[in-house]
């Protein structure tokens, strides 16, 4: 993996297969991009742990806030970080310490630290970096495409209703890959 | 670890299509609709703070005109696209979200009339200046800049036809100012040439012509590049500070790559309203399932046309990139190298009154002001779109008494030949 970029079906399968989901440095205001990620994460379902040292004991949309990764008293599957990409190493560190260790560390669109990264996969987990899972969820559902975004996907296959309701579409579904942006290989150079 | 990447064919029959999610249906439903249901309080609110995708309004979104908005975008290589009721609203959408009064554009000379128009009078209503450069002298344009500067102009393929702009040239001083390159590849169509490949940061279309190509729907789109970085000079406030209107949020923070075309439309679309019908945006998504057929067909047509009247004894001159010995003809092998367009003048040595006869003449071409359709079509500018200048205006906006604009449909080529031939007799 070499961290540029990550085909559909990887991104797939964490997102398929991950139930609970820490996220490291999400925010209590409602607008900032972490909270629109994990409110957005928890409507499809995923049970999400916010960890924020400065809001521990308090809840974020009726979930209990927790200072760090090792007071929270369940297993978790991914860790979602939200933090600078210098402060990610010790927030990988203390993931591994956890028992049962999770199975992936994210990091958010415009984090990446690839010394953690190593870390992490060393020790048997998946990475991805640099992406947003409510983007990648929404690409690949192709919600996103209501907003006119390129989902870089193309199927023949119907999306399915996630849920109630009829504006959320589940990832139950293949897909082959849409093309590339300039947007992307421009990213890809730069790393 | 790549996967296969689709072609471009492929990508103009599916991108953002898919079997409708509720019915099955697989050519891509007219929602024509003004409103869609919230799934729940909760749902709609998170709709409104642009915390969840989906569907609210038509003036802002509709499910139709998003698929005609992906599949551009994925046509052009940009990370999103936004649908509008005109090629001429994009342009005013594209602007707003990047100028505010004082502010300037550095755009080509050589733009359609239409365009020049609207740059030089509307505009200025919004306090928004042009300073012109020239695309034959590509130095004008780093010339043009200022600290005011906040985008660059220019159109790929210059309508009225004939003019091939030096994109990556251009791009270099856009890129050193610091500004995003804004290009109107409406002649070209992504199936000739893709701006952002060559340093364009969005790209526009009139989807009126060729991307619809069929002369039956009014559309634009304005497809955000992905390659801007808006926040690093602040000097796109819509994009870089946070919003009143979305309870603070920071739109380039918050949407990334795709911030430009969210921007044009949470902010532009939501509050200017030039929105799209949703029935347009499916005839102008049938139309462009066939592109790359049309457009080559247009290409090849228009070539053989150049070509036969550059031998025609009445013909004074013929700008056509394709044509060998062509100005810009070298560019053309660059940028456009599947074939120059269908849209070009030509001159006719008999002037102002050979050029009326001929669009009196002509019994296949319809005399209109549009281009881009399957049909073939002239106009004389000097007679019509461009009376109301003065000779020497005339002249230097390329509308000279004696000049033609033709656009080449895909018809049997010998047959526009002959239409010509006989209208250029008579
Ligand atoms: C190059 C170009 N750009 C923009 C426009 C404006 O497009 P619309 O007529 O769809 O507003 C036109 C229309 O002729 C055009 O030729």
């Amino acid at each position: 993996m070499d961290h540029t970029s990550y085909p559909d079906s990887y991104i797939r399968g964490i997102l398929n297969s991950v139930k609970i989901i820490a996220m490291v440095g999400v925010s209590p205001r409602e607008n900032r991009p972490s909270y629109f990620a994990f409110k957005y994460l928890l409507e499809r379902n995923y049970r999400m742990i916010p960890v924020n040292p400065g809001q521990a004991g308090k809840e974020l949309l009726g979930q209990k806030i927790y200072a760090r990764l090792s007071d929270i008293p369940e297993p978790v599957d991914m860790v979602d970080i939200f933090r600078a990409s210098q402060h990610v190493m010790p927030v990988v560190e203390e993931t591994l310490t956890l028992k049962p260790a999770p199975r992936v560390i994210w990091m958010q669109l415009g984090i990446r630290n690839d010394e953690a990264a190593a870390l992490a996969e060393a020790a048997g987990l998946k990475v991805v970096m640099n992406r947003c899972p409510k983007i990648e969820y929404g690409r690949l559902s192709s919600e996103i495409g209501w907003i006119g975004v390129n989902s870089r996907t193309l199927t023949s296959k119907r999306a399915k209703i996630f849920g109630k309701g009829v504006q959320r579409m589940s990832l139950n579904r293949p897909s082959v890959q849409g093309g590339t942006t300039a947007a992307d290989r421009a990213t890809a150079a730069e790393e | 670890m790549t996967e296969r990447n689709p072609g471009f064919n492929t990508l103009a029959i599916h991108a953002g299509a898919q079997p409708d999610p509720t019915t099955g249906a697989r050519a891509t439903p007219i929602y024509q609709t003004t409103s869609f249901v919230f799934d729940d309080v909760d749902h709609a609110a998170s709709l409104f703070g642009l915390q969840a995708f989906g569907n609210i309004y038509t003036r802002i979104g509709n499910p139709t005109n998003a698929v005609l908005e992906e599949r551009i975008a994925a046509l052009e290589g940009g990370t999103a696209g936004l649908a509008v009721a005109s090629g001429h609203a994009a342009q005013v959408l594209a602007f707003h979200a990047l100028m505010t009064p004082g502010d300037e554009i550095i755009a080509s000379k050589k733009l359609y009339g239409g365009s020049i128009n609207q740059l030089s009078h509307s505009f200025k209503n919004f306090g928004w200046n042009v300073v012109w450069a020239d695309p034959d002298d590509i130095s004008s344009f780093e010339r043009g800049v200022t600290p005011k500067t906040k985008a660059i102009f220019i159109e790929s393929i210059a309508n009225p036809g004939g003019v091939i702009v030096d994109i990556e040239a251009v791009s270099k001083i856009a890129r050193k100012a610091g500004v995003p390159l804004i290009v109107d590849n409406t002649l070209a169509t992504p199936y000739l040439c893709k701006p952002i490949d060559f340093g364009a940061d969005v790209v526009l279309h009139s989807v009126t012509k060729f991307l619809g190509g069929h002369g039956n729907s009014i559309g634009g789109v304005i497809v955000d590049g992905g390659t801007f970085n808006w926040s690093r000079e602040g000097r796109y406030p819509m994009l870089s500070e946070p919003r009143p209107e979305y309870q603070g949020i920071v739109l380039h923070e918050t949407f990334g790559n795709f911030a430009f075309a969210i921007c044009c439309r949470v902010l532009g679309l939501r509050d200017l309203g030039p929105a799209l019908s949703p029935f347009n945006a499916f005839l102008l998504l049938t139309g462009i399932e066939t592109l790359s057929l049309r457009m080559q067909r247009h290409c090849d047509n228009a070539l053989a046309v150049a070509q036969w009247l550059s031998s025609h004894k009445d013909v004074a001159w013929v700008s056509y990139p394709g044509l060998p010995g062509d100005k810009y003809n070298a560019l053309a092998k660059k940028y456009v190298p599947k074939g120059s367009g269908a849209v070009f003048t030509f001159g006719l040595k008999g002037g102002y009154d050979a050029g009326v006869n001929l669009v009196s003449n002509v019994k296949l071409f319809s005399h209109l002001a549009n281009i881009g359709d399957t049909r073939s079509l002239i106009i004389h500018p000097a007679s019509t779109t461009h009376r109301q200048l003065s000779d020497a205006q005339k002249v230097q906006a390329g509308a000279g008494p004696d000049v033609v604009r033709l656009s080449i449909g895909i018809e049997d080529k010998e047959d526009i030949i002959a239409d010509l031939d006989q209208a250029l007799k008579g």
